[in-house]
């Protein structure tokens, strides 16, 4: 029972807004001394786990793309071609997204489409200009809502949407977690069929507040924040 | 078989490259030990290879992660460097000359990743598949990023052949720490694990087996989308919560249908996920990357939809669950 106290250190450190490195590191490191493992137990699990998931960090790979496109001015050049077409207002394009979205993870192409690839260098972009003509100049607050509004389409999308597709991880971990236990014989298809219905509410969801960006631009267009005003 | 190790290798040298570029950076003030954090970590994923083949012992990696750790816990040791990228008006400039050719590198990702995923399950030397199982999307998200930077050199023209490099160093400063986060979050996932986290949250749980169809139903959800929220993962909830609650009371107290019940509880985990700050890929990283002011604003755009999806698979699962 002890060992929950793992669970505790991770809450107040990120509570407290520490390094979160440090704050699951130590609280890891605190859960295994508690839980009866010794220092060399600890340190071979360490290094075992390192070497298995390495290949969490494929973002990485993608960033010298991103950062060559973005130094030969794609983010400029995104901004004028969005510029240019009156009906992509930032709503429409992040519920577009969001529909692309839906429909690449149900497909099962969770890697085609992501935050550095995609949402970066084109998405946010794109978001940002047709923001600006519509509202004018930006507020860092603004800002920082579009990209939290740009982030959130392709999360959302992809979290709701993967599961209808039958060799998606998680299904596959459903179905032999629950055969091997208790001896049930789903079908990964049986699984994917009940993720349709999450996967429409959550397009209504939040394609609704997608939508609604427009709504906040056009207030904070009527009546700038505090902060617009030199 | 070509399996997830060439993805493993190529970070590795983009982890070195940067190390060595980080070391030569004379603008930032913490060079050395900045440079030691992005070089002891691409030495770990060489070193990993070893210990993947079982021809080498873990413990030694084991001390290189717990260093990195601690390198990348201060801004006495870890700093960002500095690059010099082009300037508003170069870009501007350069924008009006490449025109939609600046597409091209970025849409290789996505076209390359595609073609890989589908045809390469499909493609057999000798009889035996050439992608080993589960790899082909990785493969093809690594290959489509290397083609789109080589694609990218080539057709926007001139610039020094450091410069994606010096890029993606940028890009990676940007992110600092929270870049290996996602990783170091996996390890930690693990350690949970072997500790026993799991029955210990399984016998709390138990004592508290709730009463009635509704109930039972939102105490599983609920408990799914906690759990997740703490550790950061519901592939670990999962197996956890449903040993304790899912089963016990609700397949077999309740008679629900098992498929509904535990597909809609993953989904019940995933908002959790979107709000959860251990689930660094998906919240804190993109936060760093977009360069958003709040470490948390991710997690604030989630929030409000996980909510109204929580609740919405507590009522879906409740509709469909029970066969009449």
């Amino acid at each position: 029972m002890l060992v929950l106290i793992g669970l505790a250190l991770v809450v107040i450190g990120f509570v407290l807004r520490m390094n979160p490195l440090l704050v699951v590191t130590v609280s890891g490191l605190v859960t295994g001394a508690v839980g009866g493992l010794t220092p060399l137990q600890m340190l071979d699990i360490v290094g075992t786990a390192f070497a298995d998931s390495r290949p969490v960090m494929i973002l990485l790979l993608a960033l010298p793309m991103v950062g060559l496109v973005e130094r030969m001015g794609l983010q400029a050049h995104v901004r004028r071609t969005v510029g240019r077409l009156a009906s992509l207002t930032p709503g429409r394009i992040l519920l577009g997204y969001l529909a692309l979205r839906q429909v690449t993870a149900a497909a099962g192409l969770l890697t085609v489409l992501g935050v550095a690839q995609t949402v970066r260098p084109v998405l946010y972009p794109m978001v940002e200009a047709a923001a600006e003509r519509r509202a004018g100049p930006l507020t860092e607050e603004v800002r920082d809502r579009l990209k939290g509004s740009s982030v959130g389409v392709e999360t959302v999308g992809m979290f709701f949407a993967e599961d209808v597709f039958v060799a998606v991880g998680s299904v596959l971990l459903i179905t032999s977690f629950v055969d091997a236990n208790y001896g049930l014989q789903l079908e990964p298809l049986d699984l994917a069929v009940w993720a349709i219905p999450s996967a429409v509410v959550a397009f209504a969801v939040h394609g609704f507040r997608a939508l609604r960006t427009d709504r906040m631009l056009r207030r904070r267009a009527a009546a700038p924040a505090p902060d617009a005003v030199p | 078989m070509i399996g997830p190790e060439p993805v493993n290798w190529a970070i590795a040298a983009m982890l070195l490259v940067v190390a060595g570029l980080t070391a030569r950076d004379r603008g930032n003030p913490r060079r050395h030990t900045s440079a030691a954090f992005w070089g002891l970590a691409g030495a770990g994923f060489v070193y990993a290879s070893w210990v993947t083949a079982g021809a080498a012992p873990a413990w030694p990696l084991g001390l290189v992660v717990l260093t990195v750790v601690v390198l990348g816990s201060s801004a006495r040791t870890l700093r960002p460097g500095t690059v010099t990228s082009t300037g508003d008006a170069a870009r501007e400039e350069s924008a009006t000359r490449l025109g939609h050719r600046l597409f091209l590198p970025a849409l290789c990702v996505p076209v390359i990743t595609l073609v890989v995923t589908l045809a390469g399950p499909a493609v057999t030397v000798g009889g035996r598949p050439l992608v080993a199982e589960g790899s082909a999307s990785l493969l093809g998200l690594a290959l489509g990023a290397v083609v789109a930077t080589v694609v990218g050199y080539l057709l926007l023209g001139a610039h020094p052949i450091g410069a994606p490099f010096e890029e993606g160093r940028r890009l990676l400063d940007l992110m600092g720490s929270m870049a290996l986060l996602p990783l170091v979050l996996a390890v930690v996932g693990v350690l949970f694990t072997r500790a026993g986290l799991g029955d210990a949250v399984g016998q709390v749980l138990q004592t508290v087996l709730p009463d009635g169809r509704l109930v039972a139903v939102a105490a599983y959800c609920l408990t799914m989308a906690l759990l997740t929220l703490l550790v950061g993962n519901a592939f670990a909830a999962f197996p956890i919560v449903t040993a304790a609650l899912g089963w016990p009371l609700l397949v077999e107290i309740h008679q629900a249908d098992p498929a509904v019940v535990f597909s809609i509880g993953m989904l019940a985990g995933f908002c959790g996920t979107l709000v959860s700050p251990m689930a660094a890929n998906f919240t804190l990283v993109p936060a760093a990357l977009l360069e958003m002011r709040d470490r948390y604003g991710v997690i604030r755009t989630h929030a409000p939809t996980a909510a109204i999806m929580l609740v919405a698979n507590v009522v879906i699962m409740y509709i469909f669950a029970f066969p009449r």
